[in-house]
């Protein structure tokens, strides 16, 4: 079981409906979508194609497609769907509180490659 | 081998010798052409004329055709004299070529009849490629030209001239259009529809005189009543060319006479096309000439047996949108039943004359859909008593396959380029044809002037076993629904937001792919009056820039012709120096584009610039690139640059179903290169040439005129017409030109510039209605749709802090 340190992000309000934003905890920057069932999804903010920002993609349900060559990751366990790949982001657990999205991240950085 | 000499290197001649070349034995063939040209299609010289081929473009054999074959072609060579005797023929250069057969293809030219003045500077004919050039050189915005004749060949010359931006009149002796293939009202329908585009018809005038001193000034009537005119255009019919059959001593009367084997009155010598007269008949069209060579071949090949017994004429004749159709007798008469139909406010006439039982004549105007049935029915001379109550309206068709599938093998499908129903379904089984395009490689069918593409695709969906539709029906997973039928919903069910429509008619999720189609559509049908949701949005459209491969953006600003100021090019300085941009560079569209810049600087680097969007990241109107024009430039005709200038105020910030890039020049040499551009306007003496779907990248394309107009805010007006039709038919990321190729140039010009004036006021309200709406995206540097649009999301807390 990863050891994750809980960190309050930001309002819900400023994630618009199915739609990500890029957002800097600390020196690392992950991407947080708004699915728009209900749902915040938090990812590693880089494509595991050739890194493109995932925040601007298109939300697509559950998925994101990358606006650089349309790759399309699933935010729930950072696969990719679209094309054929083993590549594979990292993914963190998210909860609201009081209007607040609280992002789980690993305590140390190396286990961000154990997933 | 035998020696096979052909005069004659046109359409009659040159199908004759492919069907020769498919017999054994084989000959040494010779063909004299005293064109300079290779065979051409001759039925489309009016839309050379229009502009919408190019002479290249109208090829039927290229000079590899003739290599390939080991044909000798001697072209710019007229046949002079035959011996008959000792077998040979001299050219006009002296030459004397020995035959063993003869084969006579000579064709017609045009009648001139014997007016006073015809050799006038500025009289012409309109029968070859040559005399179409000649036309086009002296045509233009407010040439008065005229033609004489109101038959099939003098419409079709009027059509290109109109196209061009000649006032035209139309002079006919008769009182009736086209009367060999009209009736009395049939000609008064052609006439109003004719009338209402805007060509002059006088009918019932005899031309006594060309007027002008050297040059023509007008035409003088035998009425005593004169016209003005700068050209005049000679349509008054045309005469077989005979001259090489009485020299050579066959019998000839109005044409050379030829029995059902197409052998003349010499055993060495045959003829076919429109020299010849087969029982008393000479021909004025292509049908019959396909048929005669066919049989020619048999015979001169030594294979005798198949007879030709004379052709049905049909007459199908298309004038920016006014459809005619006409065979057999067209005026009532004795012994016959006429059936009739008729519908001013449509401008459709149809009318059936029966005799005893059958089909002997048919006209329709306005309404030709049904011109096949009735070829058949004269083809086959079917007994009409079962049929009486649907003579004019053919019984719903049990399925989509039915119209055609009722046709004969025998029926030709493409008047054209005559490919016939059984051929095309030999094409289908024997060489695995699928697809329209496949169909065109593979037998040429529908590659004349396109009236048969419906008939080839409905034989395509009915006799090919894996049948694909080209028009992407789909647009994605998420939604059934091909874009026409969406375009309708929307509109019909009155949805405005994109996820109401993906949530009724769709997945309820949607895609990459539907979500900005869908977008598009919303704001071009309610003229910007929509949800807009910006999740649905490309990145591009939601921070308005141009995403790169690094995240970063890049910023092109408005820069209106491509014209700038020494203050905004300092600006630009500034800016790059302030934000560190890594790269400014000038854009093949006469901009300044900044690289490299980061989402959060945008609203930044917008308000330091204090310039509009360039809507260089978004499927929009992306630039109008001029050149200096009247203003400066010395072989300036227009003035280019402010009218591009005005022409970009007037479409920028709209969206397009794909991005728009506009020219203006001010003179044919063409330095903005406006005829690679989806809209350009040509400055031409007295006007502007207004064309479209013209494209240089993935494809090249050379645009369509679309019409010739003489003020700028005419052009201006064409111009707009034309973006709004393609904004409201054009799929979302169709280019321009591929959506001129899917409708067609005629059918753009009749649904645009050549529409009913409801029509076009409608189209350009709309246009204005978007435009009210619209605004410079980049205001919302100032005033973004929500707090993180452009600034990054910084953690409330850092991460040293434990929840």
């Amino acid at each position: 079981m990863t050891e994750r340190i809980w960190v309050r992000v930001t309002a819900c309000e400023n994630i618009p409906i199915r739609e990500g934003r890029p957002a800097l905890v600390g020196d690392r920057e992950i991407a947080i979508f708004n699915t728009g069932d209900g749902r915040y999804l938090a990812t590693a903010n880089h494509c595991p194609h050739l890194g493109g920002p995932l925040c601007d993609g298109i939300v697509t349900g559950s998925a994101v497609v990358c606006p650089l060559h349309a790759w399309r990751v699933n935010l729930e366990d950072g696969s990719v769907q679209r094309p054929q790949s083993d590549r594979c982001i990292e993914t963190f657990p998210t909860r609201v509180e009081d209007n607040i999205i609280v992002v789980g991240l690993p305590a140390t950085r190396h286990e961000e490659h154990a997933a | 081998m035998k020696k096979l000499v052909v005069v004659g290197n046109g359409m009659a001649g040159i199908a004759c010798v492919e069907e020769i070349l498919k017999y054994e034995p084989r000959f040494d063939v010779t063909i004299f052409g005293d064109e300079t040209h290779v065979n051409y299609n001759r039925i489309m010289l009016s839309s050379v004329l229009a502009g919408e081929r190019g002479a290249d473009d109208i090829v039927l054999n290229s000079l590899e055709w003739y290599q390939k074959h080991g044909i000798i072609l001697r072209l710019g060579v007229r046949v002079v004299d035959v011996d008959a005797a000792a077998r040979t023929v001299t050219g006009d250069d002296g030459s004397i070529t020995p035959y063993d057969t003869l084969l006579i293809a000579t064709g017609s030219s045009a009648f001139i009849p014997s007016i006073e003045g015809v050799t006038k500077d500025g009289v012409f004919a309109f029968r070859t490629l040559d005399d179409t050039r000649a036309l086009l050189g002296r045509s233009g915005p407010s040439t008065k030209a005229t033609v004489i004749g109101g038959g099939l060949l003098g419409l079709e010359a009027a059509r290109g001239l109109q196209v061009q931006g000649c006032e035209v009149t139309v002079v006919h002796l008769a009182d009736t259009l086209m009367e060999r293939q009209l009736d009395q009202t049939g000609g008064v329908y052609l006439k109003n529809k004719i009338e209402a585009l805007g060509v002059t018809v006088l009918l019932g005038r005899s031309t006594k005189a060309i007027l002008g001193n050297g040059h023509v000034t007008g035409v003088a009537f035998a009425d005593g009543t004169s016209h003005d005119a700068d050209l005049v255009v000679v349509a008054a019919g045309i005469k077989p060319n005979v001259e090489l059959g009485r020299k050579a001593g066959l019998t000839v009367n109005r044409g050379i006479v030829v029995n059902d084997h197409m052998e003349t009155s010499d055993p060495s010598i045959y003829a076919v096309g429109e020299c010849v007269e087969h029982n008393g008949v000479c021909y004025g069209l292509v049908a019959p000439l396909f048929e005669q060579g066919k049989v020619l071949a048999a015979t001169i090949t030594g294979n005798k047996g198949p007879a030709y017994t004379g052709t049905v004429l049909g007459t199908k004749l298309k004038i920016m949108g006014v459809d005619v159709f006409s065979a057999g007798e067209c005026r009532d008469g004795e012994g016959t039943e006429p059936v009739r139909y008729e519908d001013p406010g449509l401008g459709v006439y149809k009318k059936v004359l029966v005799r005893d039982g059958r089909l002997a004549g048919v006209v329709l105007v306005g309404d030709t859909a049904d011109s096949h049935r009735y070829m058949d029915w004269l083809r086959e001379n079917t007994e009409l008593n079962g049929q009486r109550k649907h003579l004019l309206f053919p019984p719903p068709s049990e399925d989509a396959g039915h119209d055609v599938a009722g046709m004969s093998d025998s029926t030709v499908i493409c008047g054209c380029v005559g490919v016939t129903k059984g051929t095309i379904i030999a094409a289908i089984h024997e060489r695995g044809v699928n697809t329209l395009s496949q169909l065109k490689e593979c037998t040429r069918a529908s590659t004349g002037c396109g009236s048969c593409t419906g008939l080839c695709q409905g034989l395509l969906k009915a006799v090919a076993p894996e049948f694909e539709e080209e028009t992407k029906l789909v647009v994605c997973g998420c939604l059934p629904y091909s874009q026409d039928q969406l375009r309708e919903m929307l509109h019909g069910q009155r949805l405005k937001s994109v996820q109401e429509v993906l949530d009724i008619y769709g997945n309820g999720i949607g895609c990459e792919v539907c979500k900005p189609a869908l977008s598009y559509m919303l704001d071009m049908i309610w003229c910007g009056d929509h949800d807009e949701d910006r999740s649905a949005r490309f990145i591009n459209d939601r921070v308005h820039a141009n995403i790169q491969k690094d995240g970063t953006f890049s910023v092109v600003p408005r820069m209106r012709g491509g014209v700038t100021t020494p203050d905004e090019l300092r600006r630009i300085a500034d800016v790059a120096d302030k934000y560190q941009v890594r790269m400014v560079k000038v854009t093949g569209s006469q901009r300044i584009d900044l690289l490299g810049i980061s989402k959060e600087d945008l609203p930044n680097v917008w308000a330091d610039l204090g310039m509009a969007s360039g809507q260089a990241y978004t499927k929009g109107v992306r630039m109008v690139k001029t050149c200096v024009g009247t203003e400066f430039c010395r072989f300036g005709t227009q003035d280019s640059t402010r009218l591009g200038i005005e022409l970009e105020r007037r479409l920028e910030n709209l969206f397009t179903p794909h991005k728009v890039k506009l020219a203006a020049v001010g003179c044919p040499r063409n330095c903005a290169e406006a005829t690679v551009k989806d809209i350009g306007l040509i400055g031409i003496e007295g006007g502007w040439q207004v064309v479209v779907g013209g494209a240089a990248g993935k494809s090249v394309r050379k645009a369509d005129l679309l019409v010739t107009v003489e003020t700028d805010e005419e052009a201006l007006q064409a111009a707009g017409l034309f973006f709004q039709y393609y904004r409201e038919h054009g799929n979302y990321l169709e280019r321009s030109y591929d959506f001129v190729e899917r409708i067609g140039i005629e059918r753009v010009r009749k649904d645009t510039v050549y529409a009913t004036e409801p029509v076009r006021h409608g189209l350009l309200d709309r246009l204005q209605k978007s435009k009210k709406l619209s605004k410079d995206a980049w205001l919302e540097g100032e005033d973004p749709v929500n707090a993180t649009q452009f600034i990054p999301i910084q953690a409330i807390e850092g991460l040293g802090v434990r929840a």
